[in-house]
This record gives structure tokens, C-alpha cells and sequence, in this order.
């Protein structure tokens, strides 16, 4: 391969898809990089999609896109050693027409994504790993090397949608390497059922769907979220806490997730399902302190390699197929006007990323990292003061209801003291603002 | 802490990999005592590629291995091991993800 593209996109998950497409689309010269099998077959997420953000790549994307079930029901729940306490949302206003939000399977819908990028006239090549950047004397990124014999190949701009890790940026001298407190490792297992009894189980109709969002002390102290997602005719559970937690209290990722599972509120949802695959992955958890430079001359970093993913709203998916997209829409611009793929003309990628959600959100949570790094006790004391709350109230047992308040109110006041007590309160509010 | 008895063996059972055979992708660099960054690899690692020898050294077996970077971060610092990913199509293949 001698020949010069307009771009070269490295990986195939969300963010190089959406990228490679929308480039392809207007007629440029891409090629795409992926070092799997086919696209997906590297990929892990819970998953749900967000509609909006691939709606504005592939409108009718409903029609042929591999979608599980659209989510009608969100449960957020705290959880105990045995007990939950949390909040549900159920509403009919999600069977909308065009529903807001998916579970998906990221191995099938990675694949159909793909096939999109080459319909749209991209040139895919799998099985091949990019191991860095080609520069010029000047500095310059004017192609990748590859693991394949003569596996050099030249562009005017590469954008690097290689996933969390990263590597080709960091081994090439351009981003720092990933830090253990700024990701999450997460263990997933598939767990299939008939889907009659997943319908029966969580109360929803054919195409409907239920998400559990889960905290508390099922991660054992550590920062950290678990999760239950139903498709069609499975049920997706994981359970993800940050690297540095792990390392610190040593705890095996795989311990977490039987223990998650066995919970009573957990177990009979998942009852006499069949396993089919147990999976890791990192996620980027640490919001926008963490983001590095993204752009420079001849290069771009797009989705979760530049720490896209909004943690407190279990998003990263959108964010990376939106800030692929950006990427491409800003080639595309400076293609149109002649310009040279340059620093000062990709800073409109930054500046386009500054004016959408992907950044606003991650700006509001700026603080949250840190505020939840140094303040274990709520996913300590709290589930457990919460629940004792709930249970203490419940329970009818002859003991009048004030003496039971002051008995909660005591439990609370004796963990955390008063000072505690605002000060989470204070670090919390200001974290969410 | 209740121990809940687990075989991640079994668990990996499920996965569909492509091994490249003589090939490891991630190997540990020789020592006499290792790092605390290293010895916590035998827990952290979701695979559990990772175990002590009888004399107290870390060994690394990556067949198994999920590809998701936790002990090449958790080593970054301290460079106790050396890590890749597998060449092109080999290693873990996700049929869900
Ligand atoms: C357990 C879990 C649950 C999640 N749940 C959700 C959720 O419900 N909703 C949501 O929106 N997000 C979720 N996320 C986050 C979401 O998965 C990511 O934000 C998203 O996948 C990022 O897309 P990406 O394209 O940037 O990276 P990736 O999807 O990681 O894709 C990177 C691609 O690059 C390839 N690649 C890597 N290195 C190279 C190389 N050197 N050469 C060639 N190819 C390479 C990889 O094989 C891969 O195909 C979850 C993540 C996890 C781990
Ligand atoms: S990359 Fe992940 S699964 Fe593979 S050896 Fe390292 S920690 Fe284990």
C-alpha cells in the first residue's frame, strides 16, 4: 500500500466508525485500522446506546441496526449486604416511535456499524495493529506502521479512535500514559434466559426493557458501580471499580462480580440463566482533568482514548461516536478550504467538542473524581445507613415512630458526625452542580 | 470477607480466543523479589494470568488473557512487564462484548 489517503482512522469501536463513515461519506479517501477480527470483536460495554448521537450519523439507523430492547424502566439502586434501597422510572412515554435509548450487543452492533463504513466507501482493513505514528522531520504525523510486513502507510491527517488504552498515542510521544485512578476495570458476564422469562421476570413487554444501576457495598469499599442489563434473550451483569482501588485492596475482579451476583436482591433475576461469555474492559473515569491534548499536527484523538466518557451518567458511547463524528466534519471543513492538516486548523475539532454536550457535561462533573477518590465512606456508610433507615422505619415492632427517627438520625450523626454529614453534603452538591 | 469460591478458569471456558502459539504477547521481566505493583497482579488480573512461583517470582501465562490493560497501567510506573497486544486477529475474540 504505497498510495497517500486523506485519512487514516485507527480502530473500529464507536468513535473510528462514526469518524471513518462520516469522512467516507463525503466522498474522502479513508482507510480504517482495526486490530480485530472484525469490528466488536474487542469490545465491550454494558450496553446501552443512545439514540440521539448515532441518529445524527445514520438517521434511519432503526432500520437495520442489530437494537435488543428499547428502555422503558430505570432502577437506581443502593445497595447492602442485603438489602436495596433506590428509585424507579418506568413511563409509557418511552414506547415512543423513535425510542431514546437502546440495549445493545457491542459485538453485533459493532459489526453492523462497520459493514455502514464500508458501504459508505471506506477502505477496512482488520486483523492489523497499529503500532505507531509515522512522523516527518518536522514533527508532523504523516502516517502509521503497522504489524504487517511492509505495513506502512501515509495520510494527511490520522485520527486515533484506539479505545481506552491508548497506546498508539502514548507510545508515540503525544499523550501521557493512562493513570490506574483515571480508569475502571469492568467484568461483564452474558447470562442468557428464554426471553419469555426475561419479560416475566422484569415485567415488560416483547421489544421493552429494564436497566439496574447499581452502587453500594457490593464493590467492597472500593470507587466503583455495578450494573444489570436486559436484551432480548439475555441478561448482561458487570461490575466496575477503579484500577487503583483494585491494586490497592487487592481484590479479584472476578470475586466482585460472583458476589454481586449472589446478592438476594440480584440472584433470583438471573436464576437458571446459561453463561456465555465472561468479559473485561476499562472505562475512563476520570472526567476531564484526565482528557489530554486532542490535536496536534496531523493527528487527532477521538472517543475513549482521549477519556471521553461520562461516568455519573454511565455515557461514553455517544461521546465517542460524537466526537468521531466532529473530527471527521472538521477534515472535512479544512479539505473544502485547501488548508493543511495542521494544528491550527484541527483546533476547530476542540473547538467544536467545547461547544457540545461531550465537553459541557464533562465540565459539570469535573470535581466528581477527585470528591469520590477521597470520600470512600459513601460506598460504605451510606448504603448501610440507608438501608438500616429503610428497614428500621418498615418494620413494625411495637417501638413508636419519633423514638425510630432519633434512632435513625443517631445512626447517622454517630458514623459521620454533623461536620460529615455538610461536608458530604457540600462536596456532593458541588460536584453535581 | 466471606470467600465465594470461584474458578476463573471455568469462567474463560466460555470466551472464544485465537492463540498465537509461541508468541506471548506480555511477558515479565526477570526478578528476585517482585514490585508490589507486580505481586498485585495475581489478585487484579480478571483473567488470573498471573501467579507466583514456588520460589517467590511472578509468572505471567497470557492465554487467557481478556486484553484489557489493567497490569500494563498498574506496571507502568515501575516497567515490570512487558506488554503488546496480540498481532493482528489473534488473542480474545468477544462474541458479544
Ligand atoms: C463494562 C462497560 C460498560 C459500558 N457501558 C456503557 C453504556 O451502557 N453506554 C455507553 O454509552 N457507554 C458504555 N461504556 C463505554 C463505551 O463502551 C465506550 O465509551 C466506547 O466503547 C468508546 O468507543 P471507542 O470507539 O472510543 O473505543 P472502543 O470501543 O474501545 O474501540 C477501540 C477500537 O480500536 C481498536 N484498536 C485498539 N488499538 C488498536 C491498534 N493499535 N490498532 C488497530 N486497532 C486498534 C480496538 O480493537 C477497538 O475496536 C461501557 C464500557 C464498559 C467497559
Ligand atoms: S491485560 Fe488484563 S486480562 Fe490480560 S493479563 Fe493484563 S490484567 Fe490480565
Amino acid at each position: 500500500m504505497s498510495e497517500t489517503f486523506d485519512a487514516i482512522v485507527i480502530g473500529a469501536g464507536p468513535s473510528g466508525n462514526a469518524c471513518a463513515y462520516v469522512l467516507a461519506k463525503s466522498g474522502l479517501n479513508v482507510l480504517q485500522i482495526e486490530r480485530g477480527e472484525y469490528s466488536g470483536s474487542k469490545n465491550v460495554q454494558g450496553a446501552i446506546l443512545y439514540a440521539d448521537a448515532l441518529e445524527r450519523i445514520i438517521p434511519d439507523f432503526r432500520d437495520d441496526a442489530p437494537l435488543e430492547r428499547h428502555i422503558v424502566e430505570q432502577r437506581m439502586w443502593i445497595l447492602d449486604d442485603k438489602a436495596h434501597v433506590g428509585g424507579h422510572y418506568r413511563s409509557d412515554a418511552f414506547n415512543e416511535e423513535r425510542p431514546n435509548r437502546y440495549t445493545i450487543i457491542r459485538a453485533q452492533f459493532d459489526k453492523w456499524f462497520n459493514r455502514k463504513v464500508r458501504e459508505a466507501g471506506a477502505l477496512v482493513v482488520c486483523e492489523t495493529t497499529v503500532t505507531e505514528l509515522i512522523k516527518d522531520g518536522k514533527g508532523k504525523v504523516i502516517g502509521v506502521r503497522t504489524d504487517r510486513e511492509d505495513g506502512e502507510v501515509y495520510a494527511d491527517v490520522v485520527v486515533m479512535a484506539d479505545g481506552v488504552n491508548a497506546l498508539v498515542a502514548s507510545r508515540s510521544g503525544i499523550k501521557k500514559e493512562v493513570a490506574p485512578e483515571t480508569v475502571a476495570l469492568a467484568v461483564k458476564e452474558m447470562h442468557f434466559l428464554p426471553q419469555d422469562v426475561i419479560e416475566s421476570r422484569f415485567n415488560i413487554g416483547e421489544e421493552e426493557g429494564v436497566v439496574i444501576e447499581v452502587a453500594g457495598s457490593v464493590t467492597v469499599g472500593m470507587v466503583g458501580t455495578a450494573f444489570l442489563y436486559t436484551n432480548k434473550e439475555s441478561i448482561a451483569i458487570g461490575i466496575g471499580c477503579l484500577v487503583s482501588d483494585f491494586a490497592e485492596a487487592q481484590v479479584r475482579p472476578a470475586f466482585l462480580l460472583e458476589k454481586f451476583k449472589n446478592h438476594p436482591s440480584i440472584k433470583p433475576l438471573i436464576a437458571g440463566s446459561e453463561v456465555k461469555e465472561y468479559a473485561a474492559h476499562l472505562i475512563p473515569e476520570g472526567g476531564l482533568p484526565a482528557v489530554p491534548q486532542l490535536y496536534g499536527d496531523g493527528w487527532m484523538i477521538v472517543g475513549d482514548a482521549a477519556q471521553f466518557v461520562n461516568a455519573v451518567h454511565r455515557e461514553g458511547s455517544n461521546l465517542a461516536m460524537t466526537s468521531g463524528r466532529l473530527a471527521a466534519e472538521t477534515i472535512i471543513e479544512a479539505k473544502k478550504a485547501g488548508k493543511p492538516m495542521v494544528a491550527s486548523v484541527l483546533a476547530a475539532y476542540k473547538k467544536a467538542l467545547d461547544d457540545s454536550f461531550v465537553i459541557k457535561d464533562l465540565h459539570k462533573y469535573r470535581r466528581l473524581p477527585k470528591v469520590l477518590h477521597h470520600n470512600k465512606h459513601f460506598f460504605t456508610d451510606y448504603p448501610r445507613l440507608l438501608s438500616q433507615a429503610a428497614e428500621t422505619m418498615l418494620r413494625v415492632d411495637g417501638e413508636d415512630k419519633r423514638s425510630k427517627e432519633k434512632k435513625v438520625t443517631k445512626a447517622f450523626r454517630s458514623t459521620r458526625r454533623l461536620g460529615g454529614l455538610l461536608g458530604d453534603v457540600f462536596n456532593l452538591a458541588r460536584a453535581f452542580r | 470477607m466471606q470467600e465465594i469460591s470461584i474458578k476463573v478458569e471455568e469462567k474463560l471456558y466460555q470466551n472464544r480466543y485465537m492463540v498465537d502459539e509461541g508468541r506471548p504477547h506480555i511477558s515479565v521481566k526477570p526478578h528476585t523479589q517482585p514490585t508490589e505493583a507486580l505481586a498485585s497482579l495475581v489478585k487484579i488480573c480478571p483473567a488470573g494470568c498471573y501467579s507466583r512461583t514456588e520460589t517467590g517470582q511472578v509468572e505471567v501465562a497470557p492465554d487467557g488473557c481478556l486484553e484489557c490493560g489493567t497490569c500494563r497501567i498498574v506496571c507502568a510506573a515501575t516497567g515490570d512487564i512487558e506488554w503488546n497486544y496480540p498481532r493482528g486477529g489473534y488473542g480474545i475474540l468477544f462474541k458479544f462484548g
